[in-house]
């Protein structure tokens, strides 16, 4: 059996989406109570090679012109319809429950912290030229973005980067998903260190925020930890 | 009374409206002529001013710098203050401004790809399929009722006028569906909580136990009320579930 359509098997029954991490664990947790060999084969399936063959999945639907694709939102997958046959499917499914829309000044500071996370409030405020007080409580109620820490900065200030539920607001499947990612995401310059006195992180969270403070790395986490739950 | 005015594009900042003026012109951000933006910055200024719009500090800063800006390039060249070599944190003002404007531009456009993003995500539907539902306790630990709960109640009442020794009811239709469920719905309108027992007095007909139990399941079935209970086997109470959402 080929991996892409297992993999597709999973995903259409499955309640929710799926990350890759849970459709690995779903492998080996085949893999260990089957004998079959064709099951064996799967046994060190990598991360890598479950990420290829959902994109190459993902290309197969495409090409097939259905109505539907297979979209990867804040790293889990699943099929959702195009945005064309929303006016057909609404009917049945009625509005999205989705807050208003966000203002001009929301959004310019939202994509702002998006490409330069992780960033403080002076640095938003450098790049925009104006005050972003009301709007970064604005973007922390609606969970947009959190905070990720102090800057080891004079004044130790507070640090944003963007949520999953940010990614999942926008259809992301991760921050390099955003338009001109490569252009405008934040060089490593190593000028900023962060140092976190947050002890509600995990340790694995620091750990990993120690290695390369990396908003990818942030997303994935953040993904993990929903997994576990 | 207010004087009519008219209406101007609300800008988010300087910046913003920096990159207005500079579209207006038609030229590249590079090649811009800031002199010459800085005094249709400061009439946009003054009109923003003539309709009550509150002119944040921002604007007045950015406009201080740009006439400080035009201000060195009216000098003579050679009478232009030099930059002290010591002082390696001097910037050209004007590049500074330039690079701030580039930078700030790529973010509002960055912003508007996100803003297409945003009203597309509300036309996209994710595959469905329904979850197991299990029974979720309430914050008052109250438990939602099963069917089988409230027949048992409904039995119990039934056996109590049995135990009665009502054996020769004269049937009549005294009582139907529709009159228990205004009665029922106008008792929660006085308290929200009903108990299943209190509907049911020491007349009561077997009959009549039968119509409201079966006012009680179409309501439920309406989703006008719920039906609790706190402890297992305890008592049921009816709550208003209009006025509970």
């Amino acid at each position: 059996m080929e991996l892409k359509l297992i993999i597709e098997s999973l995903l259409f029954a499955s309640s929710k989406p799926l990350t890759v991490a849970e459709i690995k664990k779903i492998f080996s947790g085949v893999v260990d109570k089957s004998e079959d060999l064709q099951v064996k084969i799967y046994k060190k399936i990598s991360q890598r090679e479950i990420e290829e063959a959902l994109e190459n999945l993902r290309l197969d639907i495409e090409e097939l012109g259905r109505p539907w694709s297979l979209s990867c939102i804040g790293g889990a997958w699943q099929f959702v319809t195009r945005p064309e046959y929303a006016i057909w499917v609404r009917f049945i499914m009625g509005e999205k429950p989705r807050p208003p829309r966000l203002t001009q000044a929301t959004i310019e500071t939202l994509a702002i912290i998006a490409y330069r996370q992780p960033i403080t409030r002076a640095e938003i405020e450098e790049i925009r030229g104006v005050s972003v007080d009301g709007v970064i409580g604005t973007l922390l109620e609606r969970k947009l973005i959190q905070q990720l820490g102090k800057a080891d900065l004079p004044g130790k200030p507070t640090l944003y980067g963007t949520t999953l539920e940010f990614l999942q607001y926008f259809g992301l499947s991760s921050l390099d998903a955003l338009p001109d990612a490569d252009q405008l995401r934040r060089r490593r310059s190593g000028a900023l260190q962060i140092n976190l006195d947050n002890e509600n992180q995990k340790s694995e969270k620091t750990e990993i925020m120690e290695k390369e403070v990396s908003p990818e790395g942030l997303a994935e986490d953040l993904e993990h930890k929903e997994v576990d739950e | 009374m207010a004087e009519y005015k008219i209406q101007i594009p609300v800008f988010e900042g300087p910046l913003d409206l920096l990159l207005y003026l500079i579209k207006k012109e038609e030229v590249d951000i590079y090649q811009v002529n800031l002199a010459h933006i800085a005094a249709e910055f400061i009439e946009h200024l003054e009109q923003m001013r003539k309709m009550d719009l509150d002119v944040a500090g921002e604007f007045v800063v950015m406009a201080a710098t740009l006439i400080w800006i035009k201000s060195k390039e009216l000098l003579p060249v050679e009478q232009r203050p030099q930059i002290l070599l010591e002082d390696q944190d001097e910037v050209d003002p004007r590049w500074e401004l330039i690079r701030k404007l580039v930078e700030y531009k790529k973010f509002k456009e960055a912003a508007g790809e996100l803003q297409i993003q945003e009203a597309v995500q509300e036309d996209v539907f994710e595959h469905q399929f329904p979850k197991q539902i299990f029974p979720q306790l309430e914050e008052d630990q109250a438990l939602r009722v099963s069917l089988v709960d409230l027949l048992k109640a409904v039995n119990g009442v039934l056996e109590k006028i049995r135990q009665k020794g009502a054996e020769h009811e004269i049937v009549t239709e005294r009582w139907t569906v529709h009159e228990k469920i205004v009665s029922i719905q106008k008792l929660l309108q006085e308290k929200k909580k009903i108990c299943f027992t209190e509907l049911i007095h020491s007349e009561s007909t077997r009959f009549e136990v039968v119509v409201i139990f079966l006012a009680i399941l179409e309501l439920t079935r309406l989703r006008l009320i719920r039906i609790e209970q706190k402890v297992r086997f305890g008592e049921i109470d009816i709550v208003d579930a209009v006025e509970a959402v």
